[in-house]
């Protein structure tokens, strides 16, 4: 599946977007944070504080339970500023 | 309804957008433009600019969907919103809001309505440039602003929020 990252998240981690295939047992977005979070300095320094972060599974905000099965592109951010 | 949704990098003319959407219609009785300008400070310190990302089909497609939900909630016969990405001066436009209807309470609220959950719900994010230091000729440092909770409690009014993030599908 295609991650993408934006602000401060996609500065921490390093890069705007990747494509990532996470183990089978990793079935929703916070399984999916954790193992993220476990992936090297920048994606710790990045989901630090996982409630903070927020996501988006092609293209629709959702919550920390939502199951990732089948996602074709899951987003992560801070709280958004718009406006 | 005329639905525009626009998301650009060049500033836009708010008089000639809700020129552009009542005109030829005499059904509309009322139309509300609203128009959010760059302020040069942000939390009493001065600023260069606002540099503005975002996440260009996501924004899209949630700008579309909280004028579907405007469109249920009130007898709205057009709407128009432009939102800007890039760097933006002081006194710039960032983005616009323009509702129209029969009567004029439908379209002031209808404007406050996605310009609450724009600030709340669109995958939009601030950052500040701040002035270069003249004398070191250092460059201009960048931090992103941070969320606000009393946008977060002005989007809340209008609950229940027909688009609050999806449960576990």
């Amino acid at each position: 599946m295609k991650l993408r990252y934006f602000a401060w998240v996609r500065e921490r981690v390093g890069k705007a977007e990747e494509d990532l295939d996470p183990p089978a047992e990793i079935a929703t977005v916070h399984d999916l944070v954790a193992w993220l979070a476990r992936q090297g300095e920048g994606y710790a320094y990045a989901f630090e504080n996982p409630g903070i972060v927020r996501s988006a599974i092609d293209k629709r905000h959702v919550r920390a339970d939502a199951r990732i099965a089948g996602a074709k592109e899951i987003a992560f951010f801070p709280p958004m500023t718009g406006g | 309804m005329t639905t525009t949704v626009r998301l650009q990098r060049e500033p836009f003319d708010a008089a000639k957008e809700a020129t552009a959407l009542a005109r030829g219609r005499t059904d509309i009785g009322a139309v509300v433009t609203f128009t959010g300008i760059c302020r040069a400070d942000e939390n009493g310190e001065p600023i260069a600019a606002l540099n503005l990302e975002h996440y260009p089909e996501m924004a899209e497609a949630e700008i579309g969907r909280h004028v579907e939900a405007a469109s249920k909630r009130w007898p709205l016969l057009g709407v128009t919103v432009v939102h800007r990405y890039g760097r933006i001066a002081p006194g710039e436009p960032i983005v616009l809001v323009v509702t129209a209807s029969n009567h004029r309470q439908a379209a002031f609220a209808a404007a406050e309505f996605l310009m609450d959950y724009l600030k709340t719900q669109a995958p939009f994010w601030k950052q500040v440039e701040k002035p270069s230091d003249k004398a070191g000729g250092t460059t201009a440092a960048k931090i992103w602003v941070e969320a606000k909770a009393s946008d977060d409690s002005a989007a809340e009014r209008w609950s229940p929020a027909p688009l609050k993030r999806e449960t576990a599908k």
